[in-house]
């Protein structure tokens, strides 16, 4: 029962519940679409950037508590955060899911809250759930308008 | 005493209900233990666990009968024909087909459809004419058809469901019309257990002379199929899902209709005699299956069809339904649950939702419990935006399965309930 409670942490069942940052962004000038066929989470991800500076972001969709609640911390970790800081919270994010600890050791700092996501990496087919949110941004910020999916 | 020998006997014991203890004997996988707790496998419908009976022929084949059938002069060859052949005639009299060469074995069930879709539809098909399946379909039963539809200029029609999950049989005869070539609909729904009437439906597509395809994937496992009684066109069905080996399925189709159907696929085994101006092609069923067919898995598709008949389909299906009346009045008694899909004759299949709780997150926390269960759409996306919801969670039924195993799913969705609060 550890490893389920290492998975459905407090933050992440709270931003589940109320997901900030959550609802379509009037003003967005990126946006992207991300599809995980294998469980149907579909989010949207909203982003108004300026001078490379990342001034708001939104998600709105439907998902688990997983991909919910990562999409919703991920919104507060990138708002205000340049382009580039972005994507390097989500190059450490990714490592935290499925880099090995052995070699990785502790979370990296940076990555803050994101850290409650650790748990996830013991269950290999939820890892797509947290990721799908930073890859959709990645898309967005990218100006990808593919529809990104997990698949 | 073979294992044959020690089933019977058991058998021979059986009161007329199910000894399910010893039943489950059968089956090596019902002694599995993940995350330390015994496996409660819930998910029939997408594969069942099989019998030693059936492991032990397809080992057996490889170990003794192993050459190439139809083609060898040599003792193995004679042997592996033999065993394939043989295979054929059991599955044959499993769906009460008038002869073997009415049953063609194909990869599974998907792999029927389409040989039916682009071998015999195909070539009836009109642009402005139509093909007619229902709302519940799988989506191994909507795509092929598509397919041809898009190729020919046709139309899919698409008798919708009700809000229980039965198909509206008005809406359902309304559709038949002269522009129909093609009735396909299932025997048995993969996402919400539903009957279809079926036997209603080939009635009503047969009065307007249309053939009809039934997908009975899910209907095999759990009830008695008479495909003569039904007096369908088509019936297509898997191995896998009915206690057999994965990769092998069979397509029942009336001789008259088969043989007056063009090859699916070109190759070796299909043929009669071939040159570069022409090739003669083989009577069915062999001139549908072109190249070495999964040998193998026939035999062990032979070998489960002898264990279900052993243990009886009219005793299965009793079972089966008062495990599904005592799985549905538990699951319903849980706060916030959601029964997706009580049409009025249902397998052991039962969908659900449980409060706002995603299934995916479901899923995971009665896996952890040691509770085997399905999650998704279930290749079925138009069933679920019939019911409005993005995913369902399904616990399908066996009859190796227990009101144990029933109660273990009811305790690991309070389990759920504490995580998420509700």
């Amino acid at each position: 029962m550890s490893d389920l409670m290492d998975l459905y942490q407090e933050v992440i069942l709270d931003h589940n519940r109320k997901p900030r940052n959550f609802g379509p962004l009037p003003d967005a000038d990126h946006e992207a679409e991300g599809y995980n066929p294998l469980c149907g989470d579909q989010l949207k991800v909203y982003l108004r950037v300026a001078d490379g500076v990342i001034l708001d972001v939104h998600f709105d969709g439907s998902g688990c508590a997983i991909s919910k609640a990562s999409a919703s911390l991920m919104t507060e970790a990138v708002k205000g955060k340049s382009v580039e800081e972005a994507e390097e919270l989500f190059g450490g994010f990714h490592e935290l899911l499925t880099g090995d600890p052995s070699v990785r050791g502790e979370a990296p700092e940076k990555l803050g809250k994101l850290a409650v996501f650790e748990g996830v990496r013991e269950f290999p087919v939820r890892v797509k759930c947290a990721t799908l949110a930073w890859h959709t941004l990645h898309a967005a910020l990218s100006g990808d308008q593919e529809q990104v999916s997990t698949e | 005493m073979t294992t044959d020998a020690v089933a019977d006997a058991q058998i021979g014991r059986l009161p007329v209900a199910l000894a399910v203890e010893e039943i489950r004997r059968d089956f090596p996988a019902m002694e599995l233990k993940v995350y330390g707790k015994p496996l409660a496998y819930l998910d029939n419908a997408a594969t069942s666990q099989k019998p030693r009976s059936v492991i032990d022929a397809e080992a057996h084949w490889y170990l003794e009968s192993c050459a190439n059938v139809h083609r060898g002069v040599h003792a193995l060859s004679v042997r592996a024909t033999a065993a394939y052949e043989s295979a054929r005639q059991k599955v044959a009299s499993f769906v009460n087909a008038a002869s073997a060469r009415e049953i063609v074995f194909v990869k599974g069930t998907t792999d029927a459809v389409n040989l039916v879709a682009g071998s015999f539809a195909r070539g009836r098909l009109d642009p402005g004419d139509e093909i007619v399946i229902t709302g519940l379909e799988h989506h191994s039963n909507i795509v092929p058809w598509q397919l041809v539809c898009e190729d020919r200029g046709a139309k899919l029609r698409v008798a919708r469901l009700d809000d229980r999950g039965d198909v509206d049989m008005e809406e359902f005869a309304r559709l038949l019309s002269e522009r129909t070539k093609m009735v396909a609909v299932s025997h048995v729904s993969n996402a919400l257990g539903t009957i279809n009437p079926v036997e209603r439906m080939i009635e009503l597509a047969h009065e307007r002379d249309i053939p009809i395809l039934i997908d009975g994937a899910q209907a095999v496992p759990h009830k008695k199929v008479d495909v003569q009684a039904l007096g369908c066109d088509f019936y297509a069905f898997s191995s896998h899902k009915m206690f057999g080996p994965t990769g092998v399925g069979a397509l029942y189709g009336r001789h008259d209709l088969l043989a007056a159907m063009p090859p699916y696929q070109g190759g070796g085994e299909m043929i009669r005699t071939v040159s570069f101006e022409r090739t003669e092609y083989a009577e069915p069923p062999a001139r549908f299956e072109a190249g070495t067919p999964n040998i193998a898995g026939a035999v062990g598709f032979g070998a489960a069809v002898d264990y279900l008949e052993r243990i009886g389909l009219d005793r299965i299906e009793a079972y089966e339904d008062e495990l599904l009346a005592y799985a549905t009045a538990e699951l319903e008694a849980v706060p916030g649950v959601r029964l997706i899909g009580t049409a009025r004759r249902k397998a052991a299949v039962l969908s659900f939702v449980i409060g706002d709780v995603h299934a995916h997150d479901v899923g995971t926390i009665l896996d952890q419990e040691g509770v085997a269960i399905r999650t998704g759409h279930h290749c079925a996306q138009p069933v679920m935006q019939h019911f409005g919801v993005p995913a369902t969670s399904r616990a399908s039924l066996a009859f190796y399965n227990t009101r144990e195993e029933v109660d273990r799913l009811v305790v690991g969705l309070d389990k759920i309930r504490e995580v998420f609060g509700g």
